[in-house]
């Protein structure tokens, strides 16, 4: 059973958080899945509820959530029947760990980068401290900062490297998983470039799957096997990178990456008029009908998700 | 995007009026010790020179640290030069008096990159536009309520009745920047200087910014210098670019040169980082040039960016430093890979 099961597999999965306007529906119903040393990129403006995915597949949860149900299956097994105890003991960063967004502001100004990142295979392997730094000393390899770091406080770091720090502090524990949430978009493009070097590095040598949201388009292909993009809570088209960075088949896929500004071709970036619908009221039919130029009278009922060739996407019009 | 007509414009420029004029221009910032006085400076801007035309939109890209804000804050007046000068139709804006000041203030207007930090969240959008009216002297309230509404039907937010009430909290991060934009435009400046404008905002709502932008600066002849890190917007936007590293200029070109033949080493290894959506690029790694920045207390002798180049010159490169260079006509560059 485990062999044939994919890494992660994600069914139904629903967040909802109650506000005094009434519930958010910030994950709606995501089905995904992904499989061993593969990436996938979530893709999504601003508010569409990607951030929150990351922390439902996580069990991160702030005080206020309405609703939290579906299903996650890791290596066939299903976590969502785990406490709460044992999902710390069993998966989180032992199995998957996350580089949080702005991760590079987030380190302790008062603790030793290194014994930051050793942390984690303290609290969830039980390594004494000198294993934990053996293993940080070699994670830092890993992602290219030099070792005489680990001393160091993170002020004496650039931005760079306390990013490379983060990501290390993810990798200690050798999880399955990582979640990265926009784990560049505050860095410069030097940087940028050399961080998702050390991505691919780590994907290829340590066979590390990831999960990797985001609103930047052109630098998601930087990683993706695979591409879902997200709206209004859903994910609205989920196909292989190949095919979607050529041609996606959602009209919001289409029109997101046409807004893309290219530095290698000469079309005219378009962008997309309105705005999204809010998360507290969503429409009852397409979500994204009210912005789409594609729009007709079966889009007022919700569509299903349709396959295409193996690719899957939520609008009626591959019906 | 630049058509071929624009372009031939671009390298005519010369014949078109100078509106901003900086002269090797230095902004060093002094690095104090307690007891031992100044213990050396930071070389934020470190012998800048340029000229900006009226109608003219110059790009300056660079990466954080390169000292692109103390470039831009001195040219708004923020800083004091600790050499050269910045000339606005002429005259120095440093040697302007209180009064000078508040005219030249009213000739420039500015967008900053964080539209939420930048609007102050106990004014509405009637009360933040009208502040730069009261302090230019417009008395007459009638006046300055047409100038509000002439300027949001501008940057294209009306009905002008729902937004006029608001405050910065209850609007997207899209029309908070247009609010900023309109504060920037309401005194009918000649220049517009606009830091990172889009980089807070998501990519749909981000061309629409820069279209906004674009569409202002053609409607009323503005200049504008915008400050980015992200190559692959600019060529929508401006008609030269400058690239800026360790507190220099180390290439200037019309952008259709630029992006044919980059030619500093560095300018290449920035279009080498830029990347397009393409499933390819998860397929290769991008070379990057090793190491960081330098410290701009003690930049490297000779051409700042040596220690990081695979095409340095033995012998040259780390002793002297390059002066400029004009391979191509209108196509500036510092490095030594380009003397004749």
């Amino acid at each position: 059973m485990e062999n044939t099961a994919s890494l992660l597999r994600v069914e139904n999965l629903v967040l909802h958080f109650s506000t005094r306007r009434g519930p958010v529906q910030a994950v709606d119903g995501v089905d995904f899945d992904l499989d061993y040393h593969r990436a996938v990129v979530i893709l999504g403006e601003s508010g569409c509820g990607k951030s929150s995915l990351a922390k439902a597949i996580l069990r991160l949860l702030p005080r206020n959530v309405a609703r939290y149900d579906g299903h996650i299956y890791l290596k066939g097994n299903d976590v969502m029947s785990l406490s709460d105890e044992e999902y710390r003991r069993k998966v989180r960063w032992v199995e998957i760990s996350m580089v949080p967004q702005a991760a590079m502001n987030a380190l302790n100004p008062v603790l030793r980068v290194g014994d930051q990142v050793a942390e984690p295979a303290m609290v969830h392997l039980g390594l004494s401290r000198d294993e934990a730094l053996e293993l940080a000393r070699r994670m830092f390899e890993h992602v290219g900062v030099p070792q005489d770091f680990l001393t160091r406080y993170p002020f004496e770091l650039s931005g760079g490297m306390r990013q490379r720090a983060a990501l290390a502090m993810a990798l200690v524990t050798s999880p399955s998983l990582i979640i990265l949430d926009e784990p560049t978009s505050a860095l410069d493009l030097l940087t940028q470039a050399n961080i998702f070097n050390v991505l691919k590095r780590i994907k290829k040598e340590l066979g590390t799957s990831f999960i990797l949201i985001t609103h930047d388009i052109a630098t998601s292909s930087e990683l993706a096997d695979d591409v879902a993009v997200m709206y209004a809570g859903q994910i609205v088209e989920r196909a292989d990178a190949d095919r979607f960075f050529h041609e996606p088949l959602h009209p919001y896929s289409r029109m997101l990456m046409a807004s893309v500004p290219r530095l290698r071709a000469d079309q005219e970036p378009e962008f997309i008029s309105g705005q999204p619908p809010s998360l507290i009221s969503p429409p009852t039919g397409c979500r994204f009908a009210e912005r789409c130029p594609l729009r007709f009278a079966k889009c007022d009922e919700a569509p299903p998700v349709f396959e295409v060739d193996g690719r899957k996407v939520r609008c009626w019009k591959y019906a | 995007m630049l058509t071929q007509e624009q372009v031939s414009l671009n390298s005519s420029s010369i014949e078109r009026e100078v509106l901003l004029s900086v002269r090797n221009l230095r902004v060093w910032f002094e690095l104090r010790r307690f007891g031992f006085g100044i213990v050396g400076h930071v070389r934020a801007v470190d012998g800048v020179s340029f000229d900006l035309h009226r109608g003219e939109a110059i790009a300056v890209v660079g990466e954080s640290g390169c000292g692109k804000s103390s470039l831009m804050r001195t040219i708004l007046g923020l800083h004091r030069p600790t050499e050269g000068q910045v000339l606005f139709e002429g005259k120095d804006i440093h040697a302007l008096g209180r009064d000078g000041m508040r005219w030249y203030r009213s000739q420039v207007g500015y967008v900053q990159q964080d539209p939420y930090g930048a609007l102050p969240p106990f004014m509405n959008v009637e009360r933040i536009l009208e502040e730069p009216l009261l302090i230019a002297g417009v008395r007459d309230r009638r006046e300055r309520q047409d100038r509000i509404r002439r300027v949001l039907e501008e940057v294209k937010l009306f009905p002008v009745e729902d937004y006029l009430g608001k405050f910065p909290h209850m609007l997207s991060g899209g029309q908070q920047q247009r609010v900023v934009i309109a504060r920037a435009m309401i005194l009918n400046p000649k220049l517009i200087v606009a830091d990172e404008p889009v980089s807070m905002l998501d990519a749909s709502v981000r061309v629409e910014i820069l279209k906004l932008l674009r569409s202002l600066q053609e409607r009323h002849n503005l200049a504008f210098l915008y400050i980015t890190h992200d190559l692959s917007t600019v060529k929508y936007f401006s008609e030269r670019i400058f690239v800026m590293y360790a507190g220099r200029l180390i290439e200037k070109a019309p952008i259709r040169s630029l992006l044919e033949h980059p030619l500093h080493p560095y300018t290449h290894a920035l279009l080498a980082a830029t990347s397009d959506p393409d499933a390819e690029n998860a397929r290769r790694f991008k070379e990057v040039p090793p190491g960081e920045p330098p410290s701009l207390v003690k930049p490297p002798n000779g051409c700042r960016f040596h220690p990081r180049c695979n095409r340095m010159i033995q012998g040259l490169c780390e002793v002297q430093e390059p002066p400029e260079f004009e391979p191509y006509p209108a196509h500036l560059t510092s490095c030594w890979l380009y003397k004749e």
